[in-house]
């Protein structure tokens, strides 16, 4: 295996491009331990991490891009960032310990392709975008379209993602994210619910965006469960059809970490609870 | 030995006080060295390739290609041991299979080289033909009469006629007749109960560095619970004198039984005798959980008779534990502790230890007790509830205590289990008031405590300090103990004492590091060699003083005319007659062989609140409390860790720990991520009540404290679960998929 | 392949190495620099064991790989004290049996010692959380997080 740490990204692209079974080396969290389990013999890992720009949050848009390096740690650190998309920066800060926060990326966790990874329903509900570079040029594309299967993406050869980009924030809009664990730190989310909503005068949901995690090969945007939200005060009844269409939404398996039931019943709670986050939050209070 | 004057409480100067540990700057430093902390000049790595199959014939093993690739120095399998004696013949199976792979993760061959880089290549090329075979990694499938087998024809002739060659032996244990007591009963519940298999999970994976010269001698430094077991293990299977193979214990990081075996030991010296040079192995925390030994999962019937105001008026129940791949599973011991804590007139357990395709199960903290406590405190829990009855009162009712003839075939002696019943009672945990969907849950725990073969040796340096060499290695603060009860009978401050774990070369056989025994009988032996110095003392001080070494005694810290009679002389302090040593005789020392008995058994009482989220069955633990009785707490900080750390074990192993097999017979979870440990943030502080009933055993009233802790949680927490939860939990661990559905099926049924 | 020269900046040394480009930081430290007070309880960022900082964020040791560390700042068990002279949550560590094995200890005093440097007054709850990727056997925790309370309550005096 070589190791490289480019300075500029064309520079990546150019050796990502020329070497088959090149990896991408931002925290490394997840690179590291299929290294270590011999599941990768890359013939090189590219570096990016001196790459300038990949370590920076800058405003854009009135929302925020994210570079790629940019760890879960520095994004729960940024005031702007968390209070804009809270959901967001504590997806990405339930993922592994204090340690693992200090390395571990938006990008890196959709990269995994894990269904379960905790950033990405967050993203997905945030409508959140990448940017992505590669021999042809950079492209834009929607969070929702980068996971193809669990471990795969649809990024081409070459390609990586420069950075995330979170959208505005609209007005009267709150977002949180949710997930199931057995244990309270340090597990992978048995069910994953990320939520992000707008609030009219009246309180009613006008927007809504509900994405399940670790239910299905993928994450999933449930177009249904923001119809049962939208026209609706987010609580009583409009909370059960939710939990209900969010459940029946839910195409779970059994394994290890959890049965197909217990998925399917949580998945509801988690989207009812994460609502509840997200409208508070939508109201200008915290949550 | 019996306790020092029994008839009055002795007053202890440091016994009890809670000074520094010894080995503490060299562990908050990071200097202390643990199993793969050395390294030797010429040092090569070993690895080991392991069996992807649960059960598997092994036609054929080609390390041919390995062998021919550079930096590969040596390679092993099973073949290069030859003949072994039948005493560790499982043993050196277990690190090296012969005929058949038994389980997932089981060491195939292993190799030597210049690099991990090459050792890991190394595995790779080595080709072995595997025939699979059918597998089996459930207890109770295990013991039907169709299950694959794994040993034909070992099965003891204590087994009946209908069950599968997995079913290893039977044991049997008890008094009375259950079927009158059964029918004196206002009430009998009977249940089936089930726990999963857990791992010891200490954080040091298992590391060890060989050495043998072409003249057979040979040095292993390795992290063990007994280094003196590590050598007579060896020596027995490598063919060796046991004189010629020197073991030092590395600081050990955790065992709690998982280190009472070899693994990688033996290998490591066939691989150092082949290469010629030292060869280091160090597991990666994979192999720790697939190959090293978990506790044995269980499946126990129940049926205990209850009377409406709360006697117990029978207790039965089948235990049936799968030990992994060989015999040897601790459903004795489970079948013996199941009942300790009452005091019945019928009473019997019956045990099965099965083999299924599993890693080998090895001792883990109380071995099979917590199991069988689950099953028995969960039942006379759910029979006290279901009258009405305080849960404290009825096991006060039916308490064992001295005068009690244990369900296993002793008479107790005095004992702490009433103590721990009443000091929780009195407790304010236990009146406090709960919450919405919070559950309190209370059970008692036993274990024997072991003694057995020990040497302590004691040097008087000549500036009248004291050296401690003692041949266990101190898994969580020993060394200070044995320096208090030195530094107590010598009447010389903790600080002028210090204790060492000595090679094998330096005393004589020291049992392991297990069953709680440390503390007592390393203890006894240090006390005894202490008193051996002393009179060695006094004697030299008669000498000078020209009297009989009768009329001398030691007194806080120094030799005295004993009365009157002896004559007018200054007390000789230790530093004194240590200064003068060569000139009355040369140097003094105290040592001590035994067999130590005695132990003084150990009852324990845990106190826990519980809540459960009723839409997604997940528990949280909120206030946990336990009371133990340790005979007289020597560094009372230990004990308190002991008793937190043993807690903590247990709510492991009540709501997240298990071994998951798949259809395929592969382990799923071998790792830490899956592998699912308490962390920081799952936790209350864990509270302690010590009580100290002394043992009658023991100089100073020690009892071993440390397996007695993982006892009752399981079924404390499972009480307080089920009350929480509104339904009754039976199998563990209580996973919180278990616990919901189980909330479901209530609201369903 | 040839092995790749790293400059870094171990405990305050500038210090220099070669390794192979899949060495973790932590196989550097232990196998090449003979720094074995980071441990490796896992080798998958389950245990904390191996716990050090890099440029002042704590991280995990087995999940960087060593050429990483080309002009960073490590910090390590081993740079905790300063000559003879404990830190105060080593000290404390000792007084109130926060150890019993002692091979979770460097890890979680390099994360506690991180913890109290950004926030000098954790709650309980913080601290938990904060050291929830430290795994101890031993102690059940009970000691460990009395032991960083009271270092932090004892620095806030001081301070």
């Amino acid at each position: 295996m070589r190791y490289e740490a480019p300075n500029s990204v064309e520079a990546a692209i150019d050796l990502l491009a020329a070497t088959e079974g090149a990896y991408v080396l931002a925290g490394g969290t997840d690179l590291l331990v299929k290294l270590r389990a011999e599941m990768l013999e890359p013939e090189l890992v590219v570096d990016i991490k001196r790459i300038s720009g990949m370590k920076g949050i800058t405003p854009e848009d009135g929302g925020w891009r994210i570079g790629a390096a940019v760890s879960g740690a520095e994004m729960g650190e940024h005031a702007g960032l968390t209070g804009d998309w809270p959901g967001v920066v504590e997806a990405v800060g339930l993922i592994g310990s204090t340690q693992v926060q200090g390395r571990a990326t938006l990008a890196g966790n959709l990269c995994n392709a894990s269904p379960a990874a905790d950033s990405v329903p967050a993203m997905v509900a945030a409508n959140a975008t990448l940017r992505i570079v590669g021999p042809k040029g950079s492209r834009d594309v929607a969070v929702i379209d980068v996971p193809a299967s669990p471990g795969k993406t649809t990024l081409g050869s070459g390609e990586f993602i420069a950075s995330v980009f979170l959208p505005a924030k609209p007005d009267h809009g709150g977002d949180a994210y949710l997930r199931f664990i057995p244990r309270t730190e340090m597990d992978i989310a048995v069910v994953g619910c990320g939520v992000s909503l707008v609030l009219d005068g009246a309180g009613k949901v006008s927007a809504a965006r509900v994405s399940l995690g670790a239910v299905g090969p993928k994450v999933m945007l449930v177009d249904a469960a923001a119809e049962a939200l939208i026209g609706r005060a987010p609580k009583g009844d409009a909370l059960e059809d939710l939990a209900a269409v969010c459940s029946a939404a839910a195409t779970p398996i059994d394994d290890k970490r959890g049965t197909v039931d217990f998925r399917r019943h949580v998945a509801g709670v988690l989207a009812r609870r994460a609502t509840e986050i997200a409208a508070t939050r939508a109201k200008g209070e915290t949550a | 030995m019996a306790l020092d004057s029994s008839d009055k409480p002795r007053t202890f100067k440091v016994v009890g006080t809670r000074p520094l540990r010894p080995d503490g700057i060299d562990k908050v430093t990071g200097r202390a060295r643990f199993g793969a902390d050395i390294v030797a000049p010429g040092m090569l790595v070993g690895r080991v390739l392991r069996s992807p199959h649960a059960h598997a014939r092994i036609v054929k093993v080609d390390t041919s290609k390995a062998r021919a690739l550079s930096g590969v120095k040596a390679v092993v399998t099973r073949a290069d041991f030859g003949a072994v004696p039948d005493g560790v013949a499982d043993v050196i199976d277990n690190c090296m299979a012969g005929d058949k792979a038994l389980y997932d993760g089981h060491a195939v061959a292993a190799v030597a080289a210049s690099s991990a880089a090459v050792a890991r290549k190394a595995l790779r090329l080595i080709e072995v033909e595997y025939e699979v075979l059918a597998h089996v990694t459930d207890v109770d499938a295990a013991m039907k009469p169709d299950a694959p087998v794994l040993h034909a024809g070992r099965q003891d002739e204590t087994v009946p006629e209908g069950y599968s060659q997995n079913v290893m032996s039977r044991v049997e244990f008890g008094h009375g007749d259950i079927d009158k007591g059964l029918a004196e009963a206002d009430r009998v519940v009977e249940r089936t109960y089930r726990t999963g298999a857990t791992h010891q999970g200490y954080i040091e994976p298992h590391a060890c560095l060989a050495t043998m010269g072409p003249d057979g001698q040979a040095d292993l430094w390795c992290c063990t619970q007994g280094h003196y077991m590590v050598r007579n293990t060896c020596a027995a299977i490598l063919g060796m004198e046991q004189g010629q193979l020197r073991v030092t214990a590395s600081e050990i990081g955790g065992g709690f039984g998982g280190k009472t075996t070899v693994f990688l030991e033996p290998v490591a010296l066939m691989l150092s005798k082949l290469a010629g040079r030292p060869v280091k192995m160090v597991m990666s925390r994979s192999e720790v959980l697939r190959a090293t030994g978990p506790t044995s999962s269980s499946s126990i019937d129940i049926k205990i008779g209850m009377t409406k105001d709360g006697r117990i008026t029978a207790g039965f129940a089948q235990l049936r534990y799968q030990g992994g791949a060989y015999p040897g599973s601790p459903v004795d011991m489970g079948s013996m502790s199941a009942f300790a804590p009452y005091d019945l007139e019928n009473v019997k357990t019956v045990g099965f230890d099965v083999v299924t395709n599993r890693p080998k199960a090895a001792a883990y903290r109380a071995p099979g007790a917590p199991m069988a406590a689950f099953a028995v405190e969960s039942a006379v829990d759910e029979l006290a509830k279901g009258f009405g009855l305080d849960p404290l009162e009825v096991r006060l009712k039916n308490a064992a205590r001295e005068g009690t003839v244990a369900s296993y075939g002793p008479t107790f002696p005095a004992i702490g289990l009433e103590a721990t019943l009443e000091a929780a009672k009195a407790h304010p945990h236990w009146t406090a008031p709960l919450g919405e969907n919070q559950g309190r849950g209370v059970a008692c725990g036993f274990w024997f405590n072991f003694g057995g073969d020990t040497c302590v040796t004691l040097n008087v340096t000549p500036d009248g300090t004291v050296t401690v060499s003692e041949g266990n290695p101190d898994i969580g603060g020993s060394r200070a103990s044995m320096t208090m009860m030195a530094a107590e009978e010598l009447g010389i401050p903790y600080t002028q004492v210090r204790t060492i774990i000595a090679d094998t070369g330096s005393l004589g056989q020291n049992e392991v590091t297990d069953g709680s025994r440390v503390t007592f009988a390393v203890g006894l032996a240090t006390i005894e060699a202490a008193r051996n110095a002393k009179r060695e003392m006094c004697k030299r001080a008669a000498m000078i003083w020209g009297i009989d070494e009768e009329a001398v005694e030691w007194v806080d810290g120094a030799a005295r005319p004993a009365g009157p009679n002896a004559g007018k002389h200054d007390p000789m302090t230790l530093k004194e007659i240590a200064a003068i040593a060569s000139n009355t005789g040369g140097p003094i020392a105290g040592h001590y062989e035994v067999n130590a008995e005695g132990a003084g058994v150990s009852f324990g009482t845990h106190m826990v609140d519980v809540e459960v989220d009723p839409d997604t069955g997940a528990p949280k633990i909120l206030r946990y409390t336990v009371f133990q009785d340790a005979g007289k707490a020597v560094h009372p900080a230990y004990v308190e860790g002991q008793f937190q750390g043993g807690a903590v074990q247990g709510i492991g192993w009540a709501l997240n720990e298990e071994y998951i097999y798949g259809e395929d017979g592969i382990l799923q979870n071998a790792g830490f991520l899956d592998y699912r440990i308490p962390v920081a943030s799952d936790l209350p502080m864990i509270d302690t009540m010590i009580l100290e009933i002394a043992n009658p055993g023991h100089p100073y009233g020690v009892r071993g404290v440390g397996e007695t802790p993982i006892v009752p949680p399981l079924a404390a927490i499972a009480n307080a679960v089920s009350a929480a939860a509104g339904v009754r939990l039976t199998d563990l661990p209580m996973s919180p998929p278990r616990i919901l559905a189980a909330i479901q099926g209530k609201k369903g049924g | 392949m040839s092995q790749i020269h790293v400059t870094t900046s171990i405990n305050g040394d500038t210090t220099e190495f070669l390794c192979e480009a899949e060495d973790t930081l932590l196989d550097v430290l232990r196998d090449r620099l003979g720094m074995t007070g980071s441990k490796e309880g896992c080798g998958t960022g389950d245990c904390g064991a191996c716990s050090v900082t890099v440029d002042g964020r704590l991280v995990c040791s087995c999940l960087m790989l060593g050429a990483e560390a080309e002009g960073r700042e490590v910090t390590t068990i081993e740079g905790m004290a300063t000559g003879d002279q404990l830190h105060p949550l080593q000290q404390k560590f000792i007084e109130m049996a926060a150890l019993q094995c002692g091979i979770c200890t460097p890890g979680i005093l390099v994360a506690a010692k991180s913890l109290l440097e950004k926030n000098p007054d954790p709650t309980e709850e913080e601290v938990r959380y904060w050291l929830a990727g430290n795994l101890c056997r031993c102690t059940g925790y009970d000691k460990i997080i009395r032991a960083v309370m009271e270092t932090a309550a004892d620095l806030r005096r001081a301070s």
